[in-house]
């Protein structure tokens, strides 16, 4: 046995390279490359910077509810109410200004019930361990857009759009760059700057690896997934604030299923939902590559029902072809031997 | 002494905390609402919900091996669709050759689901994630974006689930094919191999590899099982509503996941009963039915169907930990 | 080694599997862009792609896809597109919500289009991407379901809302024998067009003609199916007396028909339907639940949004009320609507009865 590990730490040395270039993160970017030289093909109307600017506001607002689910599911964990979250809490901006109060304050008002839903999904999972954080969730996630609902009936609240600097959130632009995109990209930053480089992120890998082993190790399990909940809630609001940006009025069945392509642009990112793996860059990529892909669809004008075929098959097979490899590798290895 | 034992035993039990809150559930709405315990009004809710309450049956299989399927809603549609373009396009098709293509083309799908999550090792909720929109899209594109109308279904199809012959004349048809798969599945899964297997592989896969269980081939058919009762569903959802249209059942994964939950299956594989999860699927039908009958104000109609799921899941932690401390005081002692 | 080449491998396959994807569905697109270039092809470049300076490409966006009633609009404004010799774009969302159509919006003003016709699902929330798209040239029109009058030139109306609500409130005292108990049965409770059309139903309601007829209550079925019929099931048990539902929704009255008969009650339904969904329950006597119902023909409407976007774009109207223009359909003029913007009424509901249903179930 020693022998042979000692064998394998000894040809570590030169496949280090190769490691490095068959990361998950290199196969997104050849994706990611493909993807823009076949949209750029495709459409004439792709290839432009600020045309690439402005298809990034179409899928940026949601993006921000992927940063903190990356964590979610680095945890092992799972937050299916995000798409509610940021419904009912764009639900109340809008009810907030509507009753007068100024944009600023209703902004913060928009965070702070997210923060609120979030802090009731991780209270619930926390105080009840037994119970599986999609169930939970799901509860909530009926819960919360219920309310959406049962305020605003049949109506609508709106006339966002009167506020300029609040519509600008979405539509603004500094040169070519929109103000989202800024946002986003600090955001982002500073959730994959906290995963990698700080103890917080470590821990984060230590419970989705091993929970028990975690507990042992003094790491306050329970109190970090509370922690990682909020931040989602918190999250799911920023979004919600984009959107209600975006739209200058709110419904309750707006932000419906974000919960699902958050989930999808964090799984392609290499996030596993069994927990403990995923580098950051990745669901970064993984954005962009699910944005870019379905605005160059949709610029030459696919069918949404094909749309719905080409992202389900990109999700499965991207997931399974490093899966298949390593089997294909072990088989191999077994009859080497 | 041996009564007085079972009595303790039934009321301690997580199946009686639901027979409870179902009672409860029940008197509540009686007293709102006088027509809800009538013959007419249950037969209805049922009829209904059984495309649910079957479908919650495989739901509990996948569950039990720890797995989750999302994609069955759209498993159901494309099953359903496809049947009922063959019948609308050979009006000749006999009322089972109907349900059979339907529950083939099911399993086949089910099997792609069941393969691709076992032998490519794709994590469940990711894979059905998956399935969920690539069939969703198929069902479209196979109809073209129509819809099969009422005058194109086949009138023995569309009389099955109005009509009474399956049990000559006793019960509805949709209502029989419920008590048929829920007697098969109690007993498959209590006194069957197969049913122990479900049961090991979601208890500890390892430790059921090791004794020989075939894991991957338990999951495969557990996923194959779910796209058969999703495909039954379909037929069942053709000839009750009359019509195929390309989003049926959208959303419909959630309501049998919430049922089978409800009904005591644990998410985390492993643990759940047939009868548990039929008071679930019960309790999920009743507060669909009964939401609008008691006048509740419709739009606060989904808070509430929200706050009773919460609870509901929250009790059967409550009683399972008694349960498990009553259990420990008994070891005790 | 092996594990370069499989990794390669595996990539290629990757990429093979998005060409593949993405070809086969590109085909499907092109497939109608080219077919509408034939007539047009001697003229201009006739590349498989619109080049970029080619204006003149006329867009719809409908409510959402796989429903038949948006698929026969979209269907409307194609022919009427081929027949003018006209590049266009048809889009459906993937799901009816505003936000899909945003996307869709901004797609279509990256690509440069002349024009967008648009079916909208929220009237207030496409306003911002509306305007944006006017601000770049784009001239805009509301087909079926209005949006807010900022965000348009003129909005295509399929009949008056006074006229839908009007009619539908005489067949319900028809129905109704006079005097008695009923209940409306909508889609969504935020639909644009559901809810001008049960505020018109009022309206007329406060006539003395009507004044025996109690709405009991408005139920929404959110344009499900299984919801729609849980909706009618209460009703039924809800008000024994209850003597008509009107449904003035496509899905609604489809699943409200199907429960009524397999409830086996009297209740009487009208509405607006599709007849070839309609078909099997429209007749007078006890065993079909709705002895007439109404809808205009979707598919002119859709041919009428397409007139009235190249009207809109060759400049021969603007919207402005009192703007008038002619097209294959007949003449047509630009009038006050109730919102405050303008509309274009394409006429009045026409009423599907047993006697004709036979011959129209096939053609939408």
């Amino acid at each position: 046995m020693a022998g042979k590990s000692g064998r394998e730490i000894i040809a570590e040395q030169p496949f280090s390279w190769k490691t490095f270039f068959f990361k998950w993160e290199w196969f997104l970017v050849l994706i990611f490359i493909l993807i823009n030289i076949m949209n750029a093909n495709l459409s004439p109307y792709y290839a432009s910077v600020s045309g690439l600017f402005t298809a990034t506001n179409s899928f940026l607002e949601k993006a921000f509810i992927a940063l903190p689910m990356a964590y979610i599911l680095v945890l092992g964990d799972m937050d299916i109410s995000v798409g509610s979250i940021a419904c009912i809490s764009a639900v109340s901006l809008a009810l907030a200004y509507n009753a007068g109060i100024p944009m600023a304050a209703c902004i913060v008002v928009c965070l702070l019930v997210g923060t609120l839903c979030g802090l009731i999904n991780g209270l619930i999972m926390t105080k009840f361990t037994e119970l599986a954080p999609m169930i939970v969730t799901l509860g909530t996630q009926i819960l919360y857009r219920g309310i959406a609902e049962g305020i605003l009936g049949d109506t609508s609240s709106g006339g966002l759009t009167a506020v300029k600097w609040f519509s600008n959130l979405y539509w603004g632009k500094i040169g070519v760059v929109p103000i989202m995109f800024i946002v986003f990209i600090i955001c982002a930053c500073a959730f994959g700057f906290v995963l990698h480089k700080t103890v917080f992120g470590r821990w984060l890998y230590a419970i989705g690896s091993n929970k028990t082993a975690a507990e042992y190790a003094g790491i306050e399990v329970q109190k970090i997934r509370l922690i990682v909940f909020v931040l989602t809630g918190l999250f799911s609001a920023v979004t919600g604030v984009f959107l209600a940006a975006r739209m200058g009025s709110t419904k309750s069945d707006i932000a419906t299923s974000y919960e699902m392509e958050a989930i999808s642009m964090a799984v392609l990112g290499g996030f596993s939902t069994n927990g403990g793996k995923g580098n950051f860059i990745g669901v970064v990529l993984a954005i962009f590559i699910v944005g870019f892909l379905r605005y160059g669809l949709g610029l030459i004008n696919v069918p949404a029902q094909a749309m719905l075929v080409i992202i389900g098959l990109l999700l499965i097979i991207t997931v399974m072809a490093p899966n298949i490899k390593n089997q294909i590798q072990y088989s191999m290895k077994k009859k080497n031997k | 002494m041996n009564k007085k034992f079972d009595l303790k035993k039934l009321t301690s039990s997580r199946e009686m905390s639901l027979v409870i809150v179902l009672i409860v559930l029940c008197v509540f709405i009686q007293l709102r609402n006088s027509t809800f315990l009538q013959f007419g009004t249950i037969e209805a809710m049922l009829k209904n919900y059984a495309v649910m309450m079957i479908m919650a049956l495989g739901m509990m299989c996948v569950l039990l091996t720890g797995g989750i399927d999302i994609a069955i809603g759209s498993t159901l549609a494309f099953s359903g669709m496809f049947s009922a373009l063959i019948m609308r396009d050979h009006p000749g098709v006999p009322v089972i050759g109907g349900f059979l293509i339907s529950m083939v083309v099911g399993m086949v799908l089910g099997a792609v689901i069941g393969v691709v999550i076992s032998k490519g090792k794709v994590p469940p909720i990711v894979a059905t994630l998956g399935f969920m929109n690539i069939y969703r899209g198929c069902t479209y594109l196979i109809a073209d974006s129509r819809w099969v109308a009422a005058y194109q279904v086949p009138e023995g199809f569309k009389a099955f689930a109005q009509s009474y012959y399956l049990t000559g004349g006793l019960l509805n048809n949709m209502i029989t094919v419920i008590i048929i798969c829920y007697v098969i599945f109690f007993i498959a899964l209590k006194w069957t191999t197969a049913g122990r297997r479900v049961y090991a592989v979601g208890s500890n896969a390892e430790a059921a590899e090791v004794s020989g269980i075939n894991v991957d081939s338990v999951k495969i058919g557990v996923y194959s099982l779910m796209g058969l009762l999703s495909g039954l569903g379909g037929a069942l959802w053709v000839s009750l509503y009359a019509s195929a249209q390309g989003d049926m059942a959208t959303g419909l994964e959630m309501d049998v996941i919430a049922a089978c939950v409800v009904g005591g299956v644990s998410l985390n594989g492993g643990r759940g009963t047939v009868p548990g999860v039929f008071l679930g699927g019960l309790i999920m039908a009743i507060i669909g039915k009964a939401l609008p009958l008691i006048g509740v104000s419709q739009f606060w109609q989904s808070a509430i169907k929200g706050l009773i799921i919460l609870f509901a899941v929250i009790l059967n932690v409550v009683t399972q930990r008694t349960m498990d401390k009553n259990a420990l005081k008994r070891r005790e002692m | 080694m092996k594990k370069r080449l499989l990794s390669a491998l595996l990539c290629v396959a990757m990429v093979a599997s998005l060409v593949v994807g993405c070809g086969g569905s590109k085909e499907e697109a092109a497939a109608p862009a080219e077919e509408a270039t034939e007539e047009a092809a001697p003229a201009e470049e006739a590349t498989e792609e619109a080049a970029p300076a080619n204006d003149g490409v006329y867009a719809f966006i409908s409510k959402a896809a796989g429903n038949p009633y948006n698929e026969k609009e979209a269907e409307g404004f194609q022919t009427a597109m081929d027949e003018l010799g006209l590049n266009y774009v048809i889009k459906h969302p993937e799901t009816a919500t505003a936000d899909a159509q945003i996307t869709m919006i901004n797609e279509l003003v990256a690509q440069n289009v002349s024009s967008i016709a648009i079916a909208a699902n929220d009237a207030d929330a496409l306003q911002p991407a509306l305007e944006a798209a006017m601000a770049a040239g784009i001239k805009i029109c509301s087909v079926d379901s209005s949006t807010n009058a900022a965000s348009r030139a003129v909005h295509v109306n399929q009949a008056g809302t006074a006229i839908i609500g009007q009619t539908l409130m005489d067949a319900v005292l028809d129905l109704a024998g006079g005097e008695g108990q009923w209940a409306i049965l909508s889609a969504t409770s935020t639909a644009t067009n559901q809810n001008s059309w049960i505020a018109a139903m009022k309206e007329v309601m406060e006539g003395d003609a009507y004044a025996s007829l109690e709405l009991v209550e408005v139920a929404y079925g959110d344009d499900e199916y299984q919801k729609s019929v849980d909706q009618t099931q209460a009703l039924l048990s809800n008000y024994p007396e209850l003597k008509v539902i009107c449904a003035p929704t496509t899905v609604g009255i489809m699943a409200a028909a199907k429960a009524i008969q397999d409830a086996g009650s009297s209740v009487k339904l009208t509405g607006l339907g599709l007849p070839s969904e309609m078909a099997d329950y429209i007749g007078t006597d006890d065993a079909h639940s709705c002895p007439y119902m109404y809808l205009w023909n979707p598919i002119d409407l859709g041919k009428l949004a397409a007139y009235v976007s190249v009207a809109l774009v060759d400049g021969t109207i603007t919207g402005a009320a009192g703007d008038t223009f002619t097209c294959a359909l007949g003449d047509y003029e630009v009038v006050e609507a109730a919102d405050g913007g303008t509309e274009i009424i394409a006429g009045p509901p026409f009423a599907f009865t047993p006697e004709n249903i036979e011959e129209w179930k096939t053609v939408y």
